[in-house]
């Protein structure tokens, strides 16, 4: 293993990881402007001009508020809650292909920080992790209602984890391939006549894309599923007894959710660093041009999807529980069992 | 005809409940949660409610009634007689005075023989009627457009002669 490599993949993850870092902060700013559009205020805007340092007031109110332990015999356990729940948010990010091939310094080198061939699954194995953040922290709070709220996040998220496997199934038989790299190169450009008219595979797979996207809403606990969380009926949900660095953790946590969820999103479905036009591109400013607008059509999907997120969250009301897991269990799973069905009577005609 | 008591409507918005099944497009839920998100995006394009107060503020209507002044004549002279009409006309009972006579050489700051040595409006007690402004024979005293500034005691409200009569710039600035 050479130095070079060492430094390349140092680079790149200190700089993923303050990207990521920026934007869940952001994205708690873009949160409480986006609320107020959607009702008709103006949102927070004394801090800086137009608002823009009300993150960093808010972080700084987080570190400096008291920071409480309830009387609970599991003091490590609730300590270990928001650290795991934030590790596991943070550990996506390490598989998603943020750009296409670049050449600097006379070497190329992907703008991926591991390209393993059991992305995919490595995603939901981690995602899976995330739940032990939340089920410990509710379990060691000592408190009834976090302990409610923790059962339902775990409920929930297990039963959308399994309608999201089997939407993904589908995707995959057409890919052929767990790396999201290679995913992602299949839908290279926007149109392509010669093989399949649209590449990206949100065309190709709609009832999947739709399927994974509830999900997604499911497991990153946003609104309409929002029931860990839901303070009329629990408080406060698993974070109840949770104060200071703690709760921003997880608050913090679940915005990085938010934002990884919605780059898989785009990975896997939006055609990932691809946009209409790359040959084009690459016939008039080169290979370093197509890698540079690429990681900024990625960011630009992420940034409807964190929109969307935040658009939906102020449309959409909180569903009940049996509708969840009526939804979950008696809709979603189905449709994408029958999706998966249809995808491979067509695999099969075409060939 | 006996009238059946579920069909009348004493407020007349009487409405049937109706509990029929959802259509096939309703029921999918997809259609309509676009709908939902239609108009929610509407709003988002909307002109904004928000009024930034300190660095705007609402205008107010013609006819607001805020805090008190005590006015002065032509000549920089106190109006006021004490005759106390106003503190009976006062429904809130917020008004006191004490009534003074002028002496030689006053007569620049008092217009008449008698005057109030002390006039004390409690604005918490207040209720911006205007009956004061009403009641005044001598067009003393009128309630203005501003506010009453926020205080942390509840002694701070009760505004005295030195809040209260209008200043002496102020007259001076209107004479020019």
């Amino acid at each position: 293993m050479d130095s070079f490599f060492l430094i390349e993949k140092g680079v790149l993850i200190v700089v993923i990881f303050a990207i990521t870092m920026l934007i869940a902060l952001y994205s708690t700013f873009a949160e409480r402007k986006i609320a107020a559009f959607f009702q008709d205020r103006v949102g927070p805007n004394r801090a800086g001009p137009g608002g823009i340092l009300q993150p960093l007031a808010d972080g700084l109110k987080m570190f400096t508020k008291e920071d409480f332990t309830p009387d609970t015999p599991n003091k490590f356990l609730f300590i270990l809650g928001p650290g795991l729940f934030m590790t596991t948010a943070l550990l996506t990010s390490s598989v998603i292909p943020w750009g296409d091939t670049v050449n600097l310094f006379g070497r190329e080198f992907n703008l991926q920080v591991a390209d393993i061939n059991v992305a995919v699954i490595f995603i939901f194995g981690v995602v899976s992790i995330g739940v032990y953040g939340i089920m410990i922290g509710g379990w060691a709070s000592n408190n009834k209602y976090s302990l409610l709220g923790a059962v339902r996040a775990t409920s929930q998220m297990i039963s959308y984890e399994i309608a999201m496997g089997l939407s993904i199934i589908s995707v995959l038989m057409m890919t052929g391939t767990l790396s999201l790299r290679e995913i992602s190169l299949q839908q290279y450009g926007f149109i392509n006549w010669n093989e399949h008219w649209f590449s990206w595979y949100v065309f190709r797979q709609p009832l999947a894309f739709l399927i994974f996207l509830t999900c997604a809403f499911a497991e990153t606990n946003r609104t309409p599923f929002d029931l860990p969380e839901c303070e009329s009926e629990l408080i406060g949900g698993y974070h109840t007894e949770y104060s200071s660095m703690k709760l921003g953790f997880y608050l913090f946590a679940e915005y990085i959710n938010m934002f990884i969820s919605s780059a898989i999103i785009s990975v896997l479905f939006f055609g990932g660093f691809n946009y209409p036009g790359m040959n084009w591109v690459n016939e008039t400013w080169g290979i370093n041009a197509v890698a540079f607008l690429g990681v900024v059509a990625l960011f630009i999907k992420i940034f409807f999807f964190i929109f969307f997120y935040m658009w939906v969250r102020w449309t959409v009301p909180r569903f009940r529980y049996d509708q969840l897991m009526n939804l979950g269990w008696k809709v979603l799973i189905p449709l994408s069992i029958l999706n998966i069905v249809i995808t491979g009577g067509v695999i099969l005609l075409l060939k | 005809m006996a009238t059946d008591i579920k069909s009348i409507s004493l407020s007349g918005r009487k409405k049937e409940v109706s509990v029929k099944e959802m259509t096939f497009m309703e029921k999918i839920y997809l259609p309509e949660i676009a709908k939902g998100m239609g108009i929610t995006l509407r709003h988002f394009f909307k002109k904004k409610v928000t009024i930034n107060y300190p660095e705007e503020k609402r205008e107010f209507s013609p006819v607001y009634r805020g805090r008190h002044i005590l006015m002065r004549d032509e000549n920089g002279a106190e109006r006021c007689v004490a005759c106390g009409l106003c503190a009976v006309a006062c429904p809130a009972e917020a008004i006191t005075m004490v009534a003074a006579e002028r002496k030689p050489g006053e007569e620049g700051l008092y217009r008449e023989e008698k005057y109030a040595s002390v006039y004390e409006i409690n604005m918490l007690r207040c209720i911006f009627c205007g009956l004061c402004e009403e009641a005044c024979p001598k067009d003393a005293i009128y309630l203005t457009e501003d506010l009453i500034k926020p205080d942390f005691t509840r002694e701070g409200f009760i505004y005295g002669k030195d809040k209260l009569v209008m200043p002496l710039e102020d007259k001076i600035e209107k004479i020019k």
